[in-house]
């Protein structure tokens, strides 16, 4: 496999019942290709949080995964409002969510937490107002 | 644990995949926050909520959870049925409220403890 293989979607920011539908299609496409299930779900689970991150927060965005042969790498980019302090934004426990959105299960302020958690790499820029790019990998030996 | 087991010990009933009953879960995670349940991973293990929406099945399908216990007799919508069965993600639900609920399972030999950090 010394081609990278990329995977495009767009994730919508309109309803929260459907977020989660790319990540589903990751896992999928991932196990198809015969990677080690603790590899997929690594992936799918950062990459699950970062996109309830971009329907909650950011008003959707954009995925692409890019699949190597020593990595798996996810790129995230939304416009929305951008994180002002990302090392605070990064602590366990703190969010800026909702009651609605706690209400639904989510905004327990370890989403990005949890997604450096589950990766090898992870990189946050953001600017406010303007929008957020994250880029994580997780290396598959 | 067999999920049947599980089914037994909180007089649940099951709402769909009653065909996978007889798989087994070796950890337990009961949370209505759903980050905190992908805080770590668990290996084929069984979630206990009273969370009612789509995203809980989501969760367990990430984490390849194999069984939900809905507490509280909360119900499960038909769209997280269906995602259920898709995945053969065993759905249940219980007159127990979770304390309780967690606590039976504990003291018959499931722990949830059973974690490890990735």
């Amino acid at each position: 496999m010394s081609e990278v293989l990329n995977f495009h979607f767009d994730v919508d920011h309109e309803d929260f019942t459907s977020a989660g539908q790319a990540s589903v299609q990751v896992k999928k496409n991932l196990r198809q290709l015969g990677l080690p299930p603790e590899i997929i779900r690594r992936v799918s689970i950062a990459m699950y949080e970062g996109e309830i991150n971009m329907v909650i927060h950011a008003g959707g965005g954009t995925a692409d995964v890019n699949v190597t042969e020593d990595y798996i790498e996810i790129i995230l980019k939304d416009h929305g409002p951008g994180i002002k302090d990302i090392d605070q934004a990064m602590q366990e426990g703190f969010s800026t969510a909702t009651d609605t959105i706690r209400s639904l299960g989510f905004g327990a302020g370890m989403g990005l937490p949890n997604m450096k958690r589950y990766t090898d790499y992870m990189t946050v820029q953001s600017v406010v107002g303007e929008g957020t790019d994250i880029t994580m990998r997780v290396n598959i030996n | 644990m067999k999920i049947s087991t599980i089914k037994e010990l909180l007089e649940a009933d099951v709402i769909c995949c009653e065909e996978e009953l007889t798989r087994h879960v070796y950890s337990a995670c009961g949370s209505d926050m759903m980050s905190d349940v992908l805080a770590y991973v668990k290996d084929q293990a069984v979630l206990l909520t009273g969370l009612v929406n789509s995203q809980v099945v989501r969760t367990a399908e990430m984490m390849d959870m194999k069984c939900i216990v809905f507490v509280r007799s909360k119900i499960p919508t038909a769209e997280m049925i269906e995602l259920a069965k898709e995945s053969g993600i065993v759905l249940m639900a219980t007159k127990k409220r979770m304390y309780e609920a967690c606590g039976i399972l504990f003291t018959n030999g499931l722990v949830g403890n059973r974690v490890k950090n990735v």
